[in-house]
Parts: structure tokens; C-alpha cells; sequence
């Protein structure tokens, strides 16, 4: 009986200890990519400038030049495009899967809309570079007969915004799921079409879950690597329209990866490109925290 | 007035329901029309490994990359999984304080919003550090990274909606943190298993992270430190194959891929359904 | 008294903090002595303190940051917060049943056998076998022994409540604390429930957390009476309802609360 309570009490600590090492380690891990990330960016740093790096557009890899301009660009352009496209899209959905549509619409549609929020990326990938490539392609020699491979921004864009959406729909009826009942009732009996009190109450009552939806999608869409480099043309440099081709910074580094890694100076530039997206994943997720914790403080119901 | 707004609106929604499903299901169409047409054009590409001029349109299948996509993402799973429960457990209450599991869960956030191509880059540098070439063993730990914010995610957010009660209940029979937390982790099991399951999915579907780790790997995976390959990562590299066999091993990869999704889609209902038996009425 | 006191209670004040807003102190200052072997009830308005001081017995306290627990707690002559003894078989002890009842996520069977299993280890018939005992006694065996392996949470409210007693009194402990265990069962099932514990009182000391009045005077050897967070009054339940000395007691017991 005595025995039994300390070999008890010996096994919470034990596990306790473990536990602290696992947190331990993720700490350390964490820390790991950063400096390892960084110490191996060094030499490309030495060479060109941050700001070169950053600013320019050179790309010769004789002379030892990386400007990542073009693909920074590239990634804003793209992100943004598709962010555009499926903000208003999936905002729109989710209120109709939440809030109009009747119950049996609303599981089986969501049922669908969380396994497709699974599939892989190459997959969409692979079914734009067969069908969305051509049919762009096809588009601008039609109607403004330019002859393009359809491999462009706008292709890597569209497919991106396809491929974020059941992922932020999914999170905006979950948020929307969750405010309660009471609410919407309260609104609509006195008078309000089912539109306004979406408008004046579910938003600002969904506001922070909504928001974390949008940029969690934006995350996807601008970390997103491969269905990128399959489609986007892989040009470094800045593409002059929506209908040229570019390059992303996790593009780049898949594309350029084989050429690449055999020299030491080429393989710390592609390793720059990667703490730079480290970098942003960090700033983006600070930033979303904050407007989170505002939000939820300012918009109480 | 508004209720003309709100007819429009109404459009609006169906109009973007359409927009969203009409490209998803194209999308599975063509996988199930394409890959399933390859896959009955030439079913023995599931079993059979490359042969000699497999990349030019020659015999072969893609077996090596099923096998190798098997021995990455189970162990993978398996290790995030357990470092994902460890974890959620700990930043429970019981066993850290409020702001230290809140320093780690913001790391854990980071984590989780990094593309994975970052986590192929991380091991990479390691190799490159090690003088090592890639190697089956380096794509289970690409994944493992990858996998574990996920996994962590979903466990934390399991862990920590178990009702105050059920701790208040286990302490006060006399339960030691460990006892109660093991019991936590029943109630929770089910958003656990989802979890794991995501993660399983989200691990078999990413070429980034695996794709400079794992070597050429143009058959079947020999050993841990042998090289290998992955399904996404195939579909990556034929997609623009000028032959037209290759790039039908691609859409039958897809197929295949999308299949095990709809699997592991259903064995997470399974479970779901089954250990959430004893947390709802 | 007639029986030595088996709980001593001395100068306890129990605080929860609050983010922000300070502390609510909840328990002022109580000093009491709750007898061996006998019913002790609490009674008071919603929100005195009365869950509070349970678990304040059962040292629960400990497991939420935000309270602090001063004063002394003494049983059987060992302040429980300072003597070094481990807290998990300080709490095996001390059962407590909780206001509301939590099955916990196990079929119904090993939600008994659960306290049994962590605190002993004896064989798998005998934890069968009080297994069965405990459900006898709290007389749910009959509607549950066709379905021991079934999810505990597919049974009612009542019978959840039993459960809960039945999980407190398999592992034996030397006093029971019951926090309104009676409220959520029909006028029969309460009433073999206070059978139970009359017969229970004879090998454990008792404290029970009640609502109901007419419980209190039918069952109650001893009566405490808190009100917001201090102790008013306390004595045997004759003297109590008879011949209540503080004005608040009186408008308590005769319902003129406001
Ligand atoms: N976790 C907590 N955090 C902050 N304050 C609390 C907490 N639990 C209880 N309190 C406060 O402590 C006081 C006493 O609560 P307690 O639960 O002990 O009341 P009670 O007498 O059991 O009431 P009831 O009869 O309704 O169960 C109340 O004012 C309550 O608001
Ligand atoms: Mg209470």
C-alpha cells in the first residue's frame, strides 16, 4: 500500500520530467532551424548585401548574383491575386452553408468540403497544368491574341485560391457555428432580413474566427510550393502582368534546387530564400496574433 | 430595399457555392476519369518498379514510390503523434504554468503556419552538415517535422476542451497528474485520432518537404539509409513528362492518392464515431 | 461534543483569484470541529462558500492555480496541508462527491474499479467483486448489471449521480463529503441514498452539502450554517432548529430569506 503510492507518485514524476523534455525540445528545435537557417545564409549575405538581396533583381549565378526581387514579387502577387479571389468566395459559401442552407445541405456539403480541404497539392497541380494551363493559354491568343505557354501568374493564382478554399470555408462555418442562437433570433425578430443580421452580428460576433480563417488560408497559399512551381512558368524575373510567367520564393527553391545545390554560395542563397519565409511566417503570425486578441477584446458581441 | 439586397446576396452565395464546388469536383473528376483510366489501362504500374527506361516512357510502375511513401508516413505518424500527445499533455495546466505553455504554444503556431518546404530545407542542411546523401531515413524526418505542429494542434485543442470537471473528479478520487491526464487523453481520443489522421494525410500528400531529403530513389526503398521516393513527389516529376505513359503514371499516382484520402477520411469517422461513444451521450 | 472531532477546522480563509479584478474570498476565517462517525450537514443561501469548504477538505484547491487555501485543516489530529504525507492518498481518504456528476470517459464498470485500480493492486475479482458491492449499496446494481461494459455517460442523470457515490465509496475512505448529491434523484432514489449514508455514518465521518430543509432536520446529526462565506452558526441539530441563536439563522431555517 505504501509501496504502491510512491511508485505512483515516481511515474508522475518521471513523466513529468519527460514531458518537460519534449516541450524542451521543441523549443530547441524551433531555435535550430532559425540559427541553422541562418548561419547558413551567411556566406550569400557576405557576398550580396541584405538589401541586394532583397531589392535586386540580378540573377546571374557566373557572377555570383542573387537578387530575389522578381520571386518576392512573384509571392506577393500571387498571394494576394488569390487571397482576392477567395476571400469574397469563401466568405459568401460559408454564409450560405452556415446560416441558409437547410440541414442535410449543410452536412453533406461540408462532409465534402473537409475531405477535399485533404487533398494534396500536387493534385491540383497536376489536374491546372493539364486542363487551366491550355485553357489560359487558349484564352489570351483568342482574345488578346498574345501567344503565352499559359504557364503564369494567374494560372498559379486561380489554382491557389481553389486550393485554399475548403480550407477557410471549413474554418468560417466552424467560427460562424459557434455564436450563439440566441443572437440571430434576437436580430431577426426585430425585423431584419436574414442579410443584415449577418452583416450587423455574425460578423462582428465571428469577426476574430473569421479573420484567423482568412489568414490561415493565406498562409496556405503563400507557403504553398509545389502546385506552384508546376504551373507558374519559373522565370526570375518580375512578371510584367498577371499573364506572365514568375517565380515564388518556395518556387524558386524547388525549381532551382537541382542547378543549384553544388555550390556552396548557390545553396546558402536558396537557404536565404527559405529563412526569409521563415521570417514572414513569423512577422504574419506576431501580427495575426495581435489582431486577434484586439479584435476579441473590441468585438464582444 | 433590403429585400432586394438581400435577393442579390442570396445570388451572390449560390453563385459562389458554385464557383467553389464546380473546380473541386472537375478536379476529383478528372483524377477519377484520368488516373482510374490509366490504372485499368495498365493496372500491374501498382506492383511493378521502374524498369531501365521507365523515365523515357519505358516498362514499369510506380510501386516504388507507394512502398516509399508506406515507410515514410506510418513511422513518421507514429513518432509526430506521440511527440503531439506529449506535448498537448503538457501544456495542460497540470503540469506547466499558464505563460510558459503560452511561450510554447506561440512556437507551436509558427510551426504550424511554416510551409514545409522550410522543414525539407532544415533536414537538407543537416545532411549537407552530416555529408550524408538523402536517404529514406531523412524523408521520415521531414515528414515527422511536418506532421507534429498538426498533430499537436488537434491534440492541444482536444485536450484542452475536456470539461474542468473531469480533472476536478480524477484528482479528487486521489489520481496523480499522470492518472488524470491519462484519462484526459480517453475523453479526448477522438479529436486525437482526427488529428493524427489529418496529419497522416497532410504527410502522404507533401512533396516539399520530402523532395531533396529522400534521394533519387528510383526503386524500391532498401534500407533506412537507402534512398527513396514518395508518390506526391512522383506526380511532381512526370507531370511534365513528354511521354504520354509517364505522365499517366502521374494522374494514376493522383487517383491513388486521392483514394487513400477518401480511406483515411472514412477510418476517421470510424473512430470518431467509436471512441466518442463514451464522451457523448 | 460527544465524539472526539474528527476534522478541525482553524481560521480557514480560501481566496479565488481573479484576472484583473483582485480576489473573491469565498471562506472567511471558519473555525469548526466536524465529529467522527456522524452526519454533518452545511446548509446556506447559493453561493456561501459551501462547495468551497468541501473541497478545501479534500485539498482540491490545489490543483487550481488561482486559489489560495490559509488556516488550518486538521484530521484525525494531521493538518493535511502541512504534513508531508503524499496529497493522492490524502485524498483517498477523503471522498468527495461532487455537485454535479462526471462520468468519467470509461464504461460503467471501470468507472468504479478506476480509484480501486490506482490505489490498490489486488486482483481482478476481487475488484470485481467490490465493483459489484459498491453498485449494491448504492442500490443502481439492478439497473445497471446487464450493461457494465456500456459508456457510463448513456445513464441518467440519477443514476450518474449514483455512480458517482458509488465510485466515491468503493475506494473506502474515512470521510465522505457529498455535495448535494441528492438533487438531481427522484423522491425514492434520494431516499435509499439517505439510507445509505445513515448506515454509512456508523464507519465514516459525513459531511453533506444540502438545500433541502426537511433533509437536513431528518437527517443531520450535526448543522452548519454558512452565509456569505462566514460560518454564522453550528451546533447539534436539536439545539440548531430549536433554539437557533443568531437572527439569520432564524430567518434562514424559516424560510424568510431574502
Ligand atoms: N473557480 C472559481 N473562480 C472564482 N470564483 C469562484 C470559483 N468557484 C466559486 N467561486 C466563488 O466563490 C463563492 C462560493 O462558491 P461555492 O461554489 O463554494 O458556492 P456554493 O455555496 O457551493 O453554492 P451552490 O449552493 O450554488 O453550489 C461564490 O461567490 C463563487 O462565485
Ligand atoms: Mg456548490
Amino acid at each position: 500500500m505504501k509501496n504502491r503510492i510512491y511508485s505512483r507518485l515516481l511515474k508522475d514524476h518521471m513523466a513529468s520530467h519527460i514531458l518537460n523534455l519534449f516541450a524542451f525540445l521543441i523549443v530547441l528545435f524551433f531555435f535550430l532551424i532559425l540559427v541553422m537557417l541562418i548561419t547558413k545564409s551567411v556566406p550569400v549575405i557576405r557576398k550580396n548585401s541584405i538589401a541586394e538581396l532583397i531589392f535586386s533583381s540580378k540573377w546571374d549565378t557566373d557572377a555570383k548574383q542573387f537578387g530575389f526581387f522578381p520571386a518576392i514579387i512573384g509571392t506577393l502577387e500571387v498571394t494576394l491575386l488569390s487571397m482576392l479571389f477567395a476571400i469574397p468566395v469563401s466568405m459568401l459559401t460559408a454564409i450560405y452553408i452556415s446560416e441558409y442552407a437547410s440541414s442535410s445541405i449543410k452536412t453533406s456539403i461540408s462532409a465534402f468540403i473537409d475531405v477535399l480541404s485533404g487533398i494534396p497539392s500536387v493534385v491540383f497541380g497536376l489536374c491546372a497544368l493539364l486542363y487551366l494551363v491550355p485553357a489560359v493559354s487558349m484564352v489570351m491568343k483568342k482574345i488578346f491574341s498574345i501567344q503565352t505557354t499559359g504557364m503564369c501568374v494567374i494560372t498559379a493564382s486561380l489554382t491557389l485560391s481553389v486550393m485554399t478554399l475548403p480550407v477557410i470555408i471549413s474554418l468560417i462555418v466552424e467560427s460562424l457555428q459557434l455564436v450563439p442562437k440566441e443572437l440571430r433570433e434576437v436580430s431577426l425578430s426585430l425585423g431584419a432580413t436574414k442579410w443584415q443580421s449577418v452583416k450587423k452580428i455574425l460578423f462582428r460576433a465571428a469577426g476574430p474566427g473569421i479573420i484567423s480563417a482568412i489568414l490561415l488560408g493565406f498562409g496556405r497559399a503563400f507557403g504553398e510550393t509545389m502546385a506552384v512551381a508546376m504551373i507558374i512558368g519559373s522565370k526570375n524575373k518580375i512578371p510584367v502582368s498577371v499573364f506572365s510567367a514568375g517565380e515564388t520564393l518556395p518556387s524558386l527553391i524547388v525549381n532551382s534546387f537541382g542547378e543549384m545545390m553544388s555550390v556552396p554560395l548557390q545553396q546558402s542563397a536558396l537557404i536565404f530564400v527559405a529563412l526569409i519565409l521563415f521570417i514572414i511566417v513569423m512577422v504574419t503570425n506576431s501580427v495575426a496574433k495581435m489582431i486577434n486578441i484586439r479584435l476579441s477584446q473590441k468585438w464582444r458581441y | 430595399m433590403k429585400y432586394l439586397e438581400e435577393k442579390l446576396v442570396k445570388f451572390l452565395m449560390v453563385f459562389s457555392v458554385l464557383l467553389t464546388l464546380t473546380p473541386l469536383i472537375l478536379i476529383i473528376g478528372i483524377t477519377v476519369v484520368k488516373g482510374g483510366g490509366a490504372l485499368i489501362n495498365n493496372p500491374e504500374i501498382l506492383i511493378k518498379v521502374p524498369g531501365p527506361k521507365y523515365l523515357l516512357g519505358g516498362e514499369g510502375g510506380f510501386f516504388h514510390a507507394i512502398m516509399g511513401s508506406f515507410y515514410m508516413v506510418l513511422p513518421a505518424t507514429i513518432i509526430a503523434s506521440l511527440f503531439a500527445v506529449a506535448t498537448a499533455i503538457f501544456l495542460q495546466l497540470d503540469y506547466s504554468s499558464r505563460i510558459y505553455a503560452g511561450y510554447i504554444r506561440i512556437i507551436l503556431d509558427i510551426l504550424w503556419g511554416t510551409p514545409s518546404i522550410i522543414y525539407g530545407v532544415f533536414i537538407l542542411v543537416i545532411l549537407i552538415f552530416l555529408q550524408q546523401r538523402g536517404c529514406l531515413l531523412a524523408g521520415i524526418f521531414s515528414l515527422t517535422l511536418l506532421e507534429f505542429p498538426i498533430i499537436t494542434r488537434y491534440a492541444d485543442e482536444a485536450i484542452s476542451c475536456v470539461p474542468k470537471e473531469i480533472r476536478e473528479n480524477t484528482y479528487s478520487m486521489g489520481a496523480t497528474r499522470w492518472e488524470t491526464s491519462v484519462i484526459k487523453i480517453r475523453y479526448a481520443l477522438p479529436g486525437i485520432i482526427a488529428g493524427i489522421l489529418i496529419g497522416l494525410g497532410r504527410g502522404l500528400g507533401d512533396a516539399a518537404a520530402v523532395i531533396f531529403t529522400t534521394g533519387t530513389g528510383n526503386s524500391l526503398p532498401g534500407g533506412l539509409l537507402q534512398s527513396a521516393t514518395a508518390l506526391p513527389v512522383i506526380i511532381y516529376q512526370q507531370a511534365n513528362s513528354f511521354y504520354v505513359s509517364v505522365r499517366d503514371q502521374a494522374y494514376a499516382a493522383s487517383f491513388l492518392l486521392i483514394v487513400l484520402f477518401f480511406i483515411i477520411n472514412v477510418i476517421s469517422r470510424h473512430f470518431y464515431a467509436k471512441f466518442s461513444k463514451y464522451v457523448k451521450g | 461534543m460527544i465524539n472526539p472531532a474528527e476534522i478541525k477546522i482553524r481560521n480557514l480563509s480560501i481566496e479565488y483569484k481573479k484576472a484583473k479584478k483582485g480576489f473573491v474570498k469565498a471562506i472567511e476565517n471558519i473555525n469548526l470541529d466536524i465529529p467522527r462517525n456522524k452526519i454533518t450537514m452545511i446548509i446556506g443561501p447559493s453561493g456561501c462558500g459551501k462547495s468551497t469548504l468541501l473541497k478545501s477538505i479534500n485539498r482540491l484547491h490545489d490543483i487550481n492555480e488561482e486559489v489560495s487555501v490559509q488556516g488550518s485543516l486538521e484530521i484525525n489530529g494531521e493538518d493535511i496541508y502541512y504534513s508531508g504525507r503524499p496529497v493522492p492518498e490524502l485524498r483517498r481518504r477523503v471522498g468527495l462527491i461532487h455537485q454535479k456528476p462526471v462520468p468519467l470517459p470509461l464504461s460503467i464498470f471501470k468507472n468504479i474499479a478506476y480509484g480501486l485500480k490506482i490505489h490498490n493492486n489486488i486482483h481482478k475479482d476481487e475488484v470485481e467483486r467490490r465493483v459489484i458491492e459498491a453498485l449494491k449499496k448504492v442500490h443502481l446494481w439492478d439497473e445497471v448489471k446487464d450493461r457494465l461494459d456500456s459508456p457510463a455517460i448513456a445513464l441518467s442523470l440519477g443514476q450518474q449521480q449514483r455512480l458517482s457515490i458509488a465510485r466515491a465509496i468503493a475506494i473506502k475512505p474515512e470521510v465522505l463529503l457529498c455535495d448535494e448529491i441528492t438533487s438531481a434523484l427522484d423522491p425514492i432514489s434520494s431516499g435509499k441514498i439517505e439510507q445509505l449514508l445513515v448506515t454509512l455514518s456508523e464507519d465514516y465521518t459525513i459531511v453533506w452539502v444540502s438545500h433541502i430543509l426537511r433533509q437536513v432536520r431528518r437527517m443531520a446529526d450535526y448543522v452548519v450554517f454558512l452565509y456569505m462565506g462566514r460560518m454564522v452558526e453550528c451546533g447539534e441539530k436539536e439545539q440548531f432548529f430549536e433554539d437557533p441563536q443568531d437572527s439569520l439563522t432564524q430567518n434562514y431555517i424559516r424560510g424568510l430569506f431574502t
